[in-house]
């Protein structure tokens, strides 16, 4: 039966007139849906006619998927199945559920139509005897993610395995792009390319602020194909209890009406920013769940079955609500899904859209989705953030400098596919757009460091791990090595993570989730915490194993390292900025709200546009400055932390600080009215007080870690044993610590600095906010609090340890032991 | 398990007290010493400057399998100890064992780094104490070396012994301590001392720790520990009870 389906399908191909838009057997089967092929579908089509490759951006919903594949079903039809042909189509998602997900799509109408195309997905969590299968009958259509394209180039004959590669497709390609895994998947391509020279690029995405930036960086020559956009969204601001709390971030205080709109509605995704944050309003609204809804709960840190087992339900219909963290902000599609909550503020407006796609996956309808703010800066986001999405506006991320760590790690993995010439690999991989401006002699100090570590100190040239022979080839020095290389591949991005696993009988037993490393280092055995709905005790670390055991304790003592995961986009900053200088659109906001503005312009001030307000006053025994940037936490921690150093140098002995998305309060022991703000703000605190402060900071320690394992000088796994994350944590401090006194331009602590300057600290950011403040400084000076300075004073005392603390827990620990002497 | 009587809490029966440069002075065996801020362990009588376990070349030896860590452990390591040579005023060096990450570390060293150990036995007496990863003492270097050596009422010697040893200081076992409070954790290097005996922090640039709480410790002390824990530039005494596990 299926053979003669086959022999139909490809007649129907012979005879397929060059004039339709679609072979018939594809017309029928959208005729047999009641559907039509959609126009941004057909346009992928004909993009694909001309041998283009293409970007296509439309809405969640749209048919985006099949949109991207078309033009390789109908290629895979028209040609039939062939003996012993490569892979046709890759296709490459940020998630791997997505690609699960996808392969299922995909199935229905190719079963649909009869096609003879063999689908199978690949990620890391793909058993080795079917990846063994792959290698030697490949299917016609891979779905992987981007660690597996890097794997891939990693592979001995990987240029014959892909020589029959057709197409690459890209799925959520604005969420790849700006981030380390972007610059790997573009270099990933540019390989591939090289192997493949007809090999055509689709990417897909959702609708970005600069298609023109993504499209350069899947390709040097995109076409870009818009979808139509879907009908405009419903969103509302939930004002819980009629009022809106003047601080915190869980907003707790509105899960009792959460409730009742998850009572109301058919299937409800409530999204928080942090999966601790996640944790807890999946406690708090099964504690007001008197009905025994089905509310479950979905996040990066809990195991993959539990993962899956949420989405299978939730594709069955079977769930009324499931708190989400971004694990759920991109692909799988749900059609019941009818409202979408945001607790706590979105932090930046495309984030949002996204986020509001999810309810409602048919463009004909709008999405309807509800913002929860946790306090009254929130409010104020929530409400710019209401604003920009009804306009259609969208923030923008910038375009990326290829990260040289990355870079390494691609030069390694080309050293282990096939020997490689220098000049011919570095045209090569100036064909990705991330890299399309690196300087020679960058690359050549890469290929040093891949070789011999690239130290001034020439010890490693016995042991370089590729070698150049005389034929001016590349090679890797040997088997082991190379085999080493393969299984440290990917590790973008990932922290340190360790398995978190239940308590059973003597030794660790069933694993329940992972979670960073870094949080395990702040608590203390004996602890308890929530994960995973339920109240766990800490009862130590075993190797790569965090160990627990089940607690009846109702109140965890550790709830969350408070803030957000996302910072404030920058966009949604000026939005928020805007909406409070401009008194005429308080009116929009709840009343107690607008009280809280006029009793702040009563009391002190409110600042223009481009004003940056500084308030100081005495309170208890102390002076504080409080400021307000609005350009989110990250740029404000280092802010804090550089003004901190002026102000000790200025003697006025600062005692501490704290951070939010708006605003960064700094104490001291003495009056503030000495300082000059000017002098104090000056921008060039971004010159060697940066330089100084940054060297000895953790986040630097953070970002080296981060280098060192992406770039392959530490390694994650090798063979026969699993390095735990702890042993790696600790080494690589020490390293950081050698390497900085010893060669402070070494190509790893510049990679780590421009990491940082980017990531953790958003220096960028920060420049931006200085240049901006020039001469637009607004400093008042109070006898006492003002209504703005509330929210960051409420949050200081709940921030954690950072490096200056830690000499400080030794000395109270010390003296506890004395006054015990002394008793 | 059980040897770490210190549970529930008793204050160390022993004096000590913070000298200067952070120093933390104690009776150890009824010999003055000083732990010192950098790991090191100063005998006041002999003017001797005690370290354990620099594992040198520890960064080199893990070349031969591809992994290329920054070279420079072993410079960090001597020009530290060199500075603490200077700073006591060392007429003797005791170098504890685990001097050398491995059997071949000294024929990997750089000839700068050659250089830098002939310094440190310039004008002093430099001991080598073996160690399980060093069981052979140097053999192009400058100084005497020994299984075990005694300095009044210590013993100096690269692993400790189980049960009570009165007067031996050792390393070998990288003692760290995790200690915990309210506004969060810190893990550093650290000495244990129950008064009688001590055990040395690791003084190399690149060596690891093993925490204070685990059970190869809790054969070496009857009485309540002490653990001097190496702040940024002073020892800190603290009490077993702080002390958590990793």
């Amino acid at each position: 039966m299926k053979q003669n389906k086959n022999i139909a399908a490809r007649a129907a191909a012979a005879s397929w007139p060059d004039s339709g838009p679609l072979p018939p057997l594809f017309e029928r089967w959208f005729a047999s849906r009641g559907w039509s092929a959609r126009a941004h579908q057909l346009a992928m089509v004909e993009k694909a006619r001309q041998g283009r490759d293409a970007l296509l951006i439309a809405p969640t919903g749209g048919g985006k998927t099949l949109a991207g594949f078309l033009p390789s079903l109908i290629d895979l039809h028209e040609r039939g199945p062939v003996e012993g042909a490569g892979v046709h189509t890759l296709y490459v998602s940020p998630l791997k559920a997505l690609a699960v997900d996808v392969q299922r799509n995909l199935e229905t109408p190719a079963k649909e139509m009869g096609l003879a195309v063999s689908i199978e997905s690949r990620t890391g969590d793909t058993s080795v005897a079917k990846r063994q299968r792959q290698r030697h009958s490949p299917p016609d259509i891979l779905l992987t993610t981007p660690e597996q394209v890097a794997l891939f180039c990693a592979w001995e004959g990987a240029r014959d395995y892909f020589r029959d590669l057709k197409t690459v497709v890209v799925d959520e390609a604005h969420a790849i792009q700006p981030s380390k895994r972007g610059d790997l998947l573009a270099l990933g391509l540019a390989r591939l390319q090289a192997f493949a020279p007809g090999m055509r690029r689709v990417g897909l995405s959702a609708t970005v602020q600069d298609p023109d930036m993504l499209r350069r960086w899947l390709g040097p020559e995109t076409d870009l194909v818009l979808g139509e956009p879907g009908a405009p969204p419903v969103v509302d601001v939930l004002l819980a209890q009629e009022r809106v709390p003047w601080s915190g971030i869980t907003a707790q205080h509105a899960m009792p009406e959460v409730y009742e709109e998850i009572k109301r509605a058919t299937t409800t995704l409530i999204f928080v920013n942090t999966r601790w944050q996640a944790e807890f309003a999946f406690q708090e609204l099964w504690r007001l769940n008197e009905e025994g809804l089905p509310i479950a709960l979905h996040h990066g840190s809990l195991a993959p079955e539990q993962r899956r087992k949420v989405e299978a339900a939730m594709t069955r219909g079977e769930l009324r609500a499931v708190v989400a963290t971004s694990t759920l902000d991109l692909g799988i599609d749900w059609g019941a899904v009818d409202l979408v909550i945001q607790l706590a503020a979105p932090k930046g407006a495309s984030r949002l859209v996204q986020r509001i796609g999810r309810a409602n996956h048919r463009l004909d309808e709008p999405s309807r989705a509800l913002l929860a703010p946790a306090n009254r800066f929130e409010m104020l986001e929530c409400q710019a953030a209401r604003e920009a999405v009804a306009e259609g506006a969208l923030d923008g991320d910038p375009a990326r400098d290829g990260a040289l760590d990355v870079l390494a790690q691609h030069v390694m993995g080309a050293a282990c596919g096939e020997p490689f010439q220098a000049d011919r690999l570095y045209d090569e991989v100036r064909l990705a757009a991330p890299y399309q401006g690196l300087p020679r002699e960058d690359f050549d100090r890469v290929v040093e460091f891949v070789s011999s570590g690239g130290y001034a100190l020439r010890t490693y040239d016995r042991f370089k791990r590729i070698v150049k022979g005389r034929d001016d080839l590349w090679r890797v020095r040997n088997g082991l090595i190379a085999q080493r290389h393969r299984m440290n591949v990917g590790a973008i991005n990932a922290p340190s993570t360790l398995n978190i696993k239940v308590r059973t009988g003597r030794r660790g037993g069933r694993k329940i989730g992972e979670a960073e490393e870094f949080y395990f280092e702040q608590i203390t055995v004996g602890d308890t915490f929530v994960f995973a709905g339920q109240v766990w005790r800490f009862e130590g670390v075993e190797g790569v194993d965090a160990i627990v055991s089940a607690s009846k304790d109702t109140e965890p003592k550790i709830l969350s390292w408070g803030g957000s995961k996302f910072a404030l986009s920058t966009y949604l900053a000026w939005r928020v900025r805007r909406m409070i200088a401009d008194q005429s659109s308080w009116v929009r906001l709840p009343e107690d709200v607008q009280e809280w503005l006029h009793a702040q312009k009563k009391r002190s001030h409110i600042p223009r546009e481009d004003e940056l307000l500084i308030e100081t006053f005495p309170r208890g025994k102390r002076w504080y400055l409080v400021c307000y940037p609005f350009e989110g936490r990250l740029a404000h921690t280092t802010l804090a932390m550089l003004l901190a150093r002026r102000m000790d140098r200025a003697g006025v002995g600062p005692l501490g600080y704290v951070c939010n998305d708006y605003a960064l309060a700094i104490w001291t022991m003495r009056p503030l009215d000495t300082l000059d703000m000017d002098e104090l703000f000056q921008e060039d605190m971004l010159g060697d007080d940066l330089e100084a402060w940054l060297d000895e900071s953790y986040l630097m320690k953070r970002a080296f870690r981060g280098c060192a394992t992406v770039s392959g000088l530490i390694e994650r796994r090798f063979p026969g044993a699993e390095k735990s994350g702890r042993q790696v944590t600790f080494s690589t401090d020490l390293v950081y610590d050698v390497l900085r006194r010893h060669q402070p331009d070494h190509l790893l602590l510049q990679a780590a600095r421009m990491d940082a300057a980017q990531g953790s600290l958003d220096i960028r950011r920060l420049g931006v906010l200085l240049a901006r403040a020039q001469g637009q400084l607004r400093h008042v000076d109070l006898p006492k609090l003002t209504p703005f300075a509330v929210q960051p004073m409420l949050e200081i005392g709940k921030e954690r340890i950072n490096g200056s603390v830690q000499d400080m827990i030794l000395m109270e620990a010390a003296e506890d032991l004395i006054a015990d002497a002394m008793s | 398990m059980q040897a770490l009587r210190a549970e529930p809490y008793e204050p160390p029966a022993f004096a000590w007290s913070c000298g200067e440069d952070g120093e933390l002075c104690l009776e150890l065996n009824g010999t003055a010493v000083r732990m010192r801020p950098s790991g090191a362990l100063f005998v006041e009588g002999a003017r001797a400057l005690v370290a354990g376990d620099l594992h040198l070349e520890k960064g080199s030896s893990y070349g031969v399998r591809g992994q290329l860590l920054p070279p420079y452990d072993t410079r960090v390591t001597l020009d530290r100890m060199l500075v603490e040579a200077s700073l006591t005023d060392a007429q003797m060096v005791v170098l504890l064992g685990d001097t050398f990450h491995d059997r071949k570390a000294e024929t990997r060293l750089d000839p700068e780094d050659v250089e830098r150990l002939k310094a440190l036995a310039l004008g002093r007496r430099l001991v080598w104490i073996t160690g399980n990863h060093d069981p052979e003492p140097p053999k192009g270097l400058p100084g005497e070396a020994a299984a075990e050596a005694t300095l009044f009422a210590l013993t100096l010697v690269h692993e400790p012994e189980p049960g009570r040893q009165p007067g031996e200081v050792s390393g070998h076992l990288h003692p760290c301590a995790r200690v915990a409070s309210r506004s969060g954790t810190v893990r550093r290097r650290c000495f244990l001392t129950d008064g009688e005996r001590v055990v040395l922090p690791a003084f190399g640039a690149y060596a690891g720790g093993l925490n204070a709480r685990d059970a190869a410790f809790a054969e070496l002390f009857e009485g309540p520990v002490l653990a001097g824990v190496m702040g940024s530039d002073k020892v800190h005494a603290v009490g077993w009870r702080s002390l958590v596990p990793d």
